[in-house]
């Protein structure tokens, strides 16, 4: 089997989540990349390190600078000719892409896979993690995205990738790139942090959500997620999102300060190593998974956890 | 212009999903069901650009069993205009359920389709790109700002990082993330009134589509399931155990 794995990158550096589709892809067969964008010679270089990796294939071209859908698509579609696999990380890029390719080469898609369980069977959360199914398909191909936290990161040093440029195909003419509205922040970003702090609707106010959750996260130097209640309030912004339809995340540490457990929060988190909760509320469904738990009003308790750590 | 929107009867967001003893599946008898969260916000918007005056018609589609008729009646209920059935007892796969819309898009040549972006009982995500592709259109995916101007769509979509713009060029594709709106609950005199709007029921074979399913699902079985920890009494504890943990210094 030879794999075809998409390049998570911001232009400059290959994200982590693309170390964890390495992973997975390198369970299924040989790893082959794919840098699409525009001026990435810098990303492809960096791929070829990663270890495990075969060809680096390179389309550089203004019409991927954005990773639209309806261009990369086709590119991949060509390039499929020789994969038997296109393996993605479940990001929003992914996400994006996947079904396209796949309809377009008229095969199944396996989302969001949690193992490599052999013979072209995967195991894949459904009904938000509350059920767990083993799948295979009986495509001559496979198309597949990648729950990052269900596999370790590949090195990202070792690798002995060659690069080689792709004929690119052009804009299709079907979407144009406005604009993006980056959210920066020095705080580890939520799907890599090794510890989380989240705060949840019962922050009352956006000024609370920073007032306390903001100084808990910088003594821990951990990020910061909120669930959806918050967002939705204006608390915290949609890339803090925790869940079922927001990041799925599994830190070291995920410290839940006014959160409820609703199961579509448990499905982004619960397969934190070490969940803290804090919340008011005792029979709060959050203590039914909580590892460390401490039943208060966060408004007096989280001050005095930042003031003692 | 006319919008094409895709419903999906799932099992209700507040209920908790029981795996079946024997591993087959998730156990929806006597479950309650409703319309998909993704989908009523789909409908909403719909109806929105209507009031704006942007679209004339609202088409609702539902593929699966009888009982989708509720789900087809909640859209007809909240101000779609008329439902299209497509009657079948298979579960349905992405890609089939893309291709049944691809062909009823062909029949009625909407301006836009508008899909949740996920189902919350598959959690596939899937088939508004898949439809996409089908179609040749372009697709404005986890939308939570839709604007039509001539034939122009501006998307915002939700994205790891932030928030991204794309301007599409109708026809087109948009799936719902969970901010774009907040659907309406649907009146008392507009349930009765749904209760006449037309409703057709097709079969996948009229459109010549072949849904045999390409997965096979050998198993479902529980996640590992986390045990509830410990409660602590103060915060000097919790230091403690943070400390403990290497957490903390
Ligand atoms: C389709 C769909 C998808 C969804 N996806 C997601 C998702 O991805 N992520 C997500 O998080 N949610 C998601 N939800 C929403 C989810 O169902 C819950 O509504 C949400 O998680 C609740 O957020 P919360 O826990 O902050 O608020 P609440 O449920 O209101 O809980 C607030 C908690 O704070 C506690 N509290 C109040 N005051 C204090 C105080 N002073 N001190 C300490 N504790 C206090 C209360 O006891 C309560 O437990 C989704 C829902 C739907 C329908
Ligand atoms: N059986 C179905 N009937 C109608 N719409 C569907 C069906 N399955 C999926 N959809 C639409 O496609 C969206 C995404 O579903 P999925 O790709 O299964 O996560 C849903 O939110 C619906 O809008």
């Amino acid at each position: 089997m030879k794999t075809l794995v998409w390049v998570e990158h911001d232009g400059g550096a290959v994200k982590d989540a693309t170390l964890s589709a390495v992973t997975a892809a390198s369970q299924i067969g040989e790893v082959h990349l794919l840098v699409a964008g525009q001026g990435v010679d810098a990303v492809a270089q960096a791929a070829a390190q990663i270890a495990g990796v075969g060809k680096v294939h390179v389309a550089d071209d203004a019409a991927y600078a954005h990773a639209l859908a309806e261009n990369v698509a086709p590119l991949v579609v060509d390039l499929m000719g020789h994969h038997d696999a296109f393996v993605l990380p479940a990001t929003t890029n992914g996400k994006n892409i996947a079904p396209r390719v796949a309809a377009l080469m008229d095969v199944t898609q396996i989302s969001d896979i949690l193992s490599v369980e052999g013979d072209g069977t995967f195991t894949r959360p459904i009904y938000a993690g509350n059920a767990i199914a083993t799948v295979k398909s009986s495509d001559a191909k496979l198309v597949i995205t990648v729950r990052g936290t269900a596999f370790a990161k590949a090195a990202v040093s070792g690798g002995t990738g060659t690069v080689e440029a792709v004929a690119t195909g052009g804009d299709k003419g079907l979407s144009t790139f406005v604009g993006a509205e980056i959210a920066s922040s020095d705080r580890p970003e939520l799907t890599s942090a090794k510890i989380i702090v989240s705060g949840g609707r019962a922050l009352g106010s956006e000024e609370k959500f920073h007032e306390l959750i903001d100084p808990l996260a910088d003594k821990l130097g951990a990020g910061v997620g909120a669930s959806r209640a918050a967002v939705d309030a204006g608390y915290a912004p949609n890339d803090y999102q925790v869940g079922q339809t927001g990041k799925i995340v599994a830190p070291e540490v995920y410290v839940a300060v006014g959160i409820s457990g609703a199961i579509q929060h448990l499905a982004g988190m619960k397969d934190s190593k070490v969940i803290v909760a804090i919340n008011k509320d005792e029979d709060a469904p959050i203590f039914q998974v909580a590892d460390i738990g401490l039943v208060g009003d966060l408004f007096t308790l989280v001050p005095e956890l930042t003031a003692k750590l | 212009m006319k919008i094409l929107v895709p419903v999906k009867r799932v099992i209700d967001y507040n209920v908790k999903p029981r795996v079946k003893a024997d591993g087959t599946g998730v156990d929806l008898a006597n479950v309650k069901m409703s319309m998909n969260p993704f989908d009523e916000i789909a409908v909403e918007e719909a109806i929105r650009l209507r009031e704006k005056g942007v679209a004339t018609e609202i088409v609702a589609v539902s593929i699966g069993v009888q009982k989708c008729q509720e789900t087809l009646r909640t859209a007809l209920a909240m101000g779609a205009d008329r439902a299209i059935l497509v009657l079948t007892e298979d579960a349905v796969e992405p890609l089939a359920v893309a291709k049944i819309l691809k062909a009823i898009a062909d029949e009625e040549q909407p301006g836009l389709v508008i899909l949740g972006k996920q189902a919350i009982d598959d959690d596939s995500n899937q088939t508004g790109q898949m439809l996409a592709a089908l179609l040749g259109w372009g697709q404005g995916t986890f939308a939570s700002k839709v604007e039509v101007a001539g034939d122009t769509v501006t998307v915002t979509r939700e994205v790891d990082g932030g928030a991204e713009t794309v301007t599409l060029k109708t026809p087109a594709i948009v799936t719902t993330d969970l901010r774009l709106n907040e659907p309406r609950y649907a009146s008392l005199p507009n349930i009765m009134k749904a209760k006449s709007k037309p409703m057709a029921t097709r079969a996948p074979a009229d459109y010549g589509v072949d849904t045999t399913p390409r997965l096979t699902t050998s198993k479902v079985v529980e996640p590992a399931k986390r045990v509830a920890g410990i409660k602590v009494p103060d915060v000097d504890t919790l230091v403690a155990k943070l400390k403990d943990m290497g957490v903390a210094a």
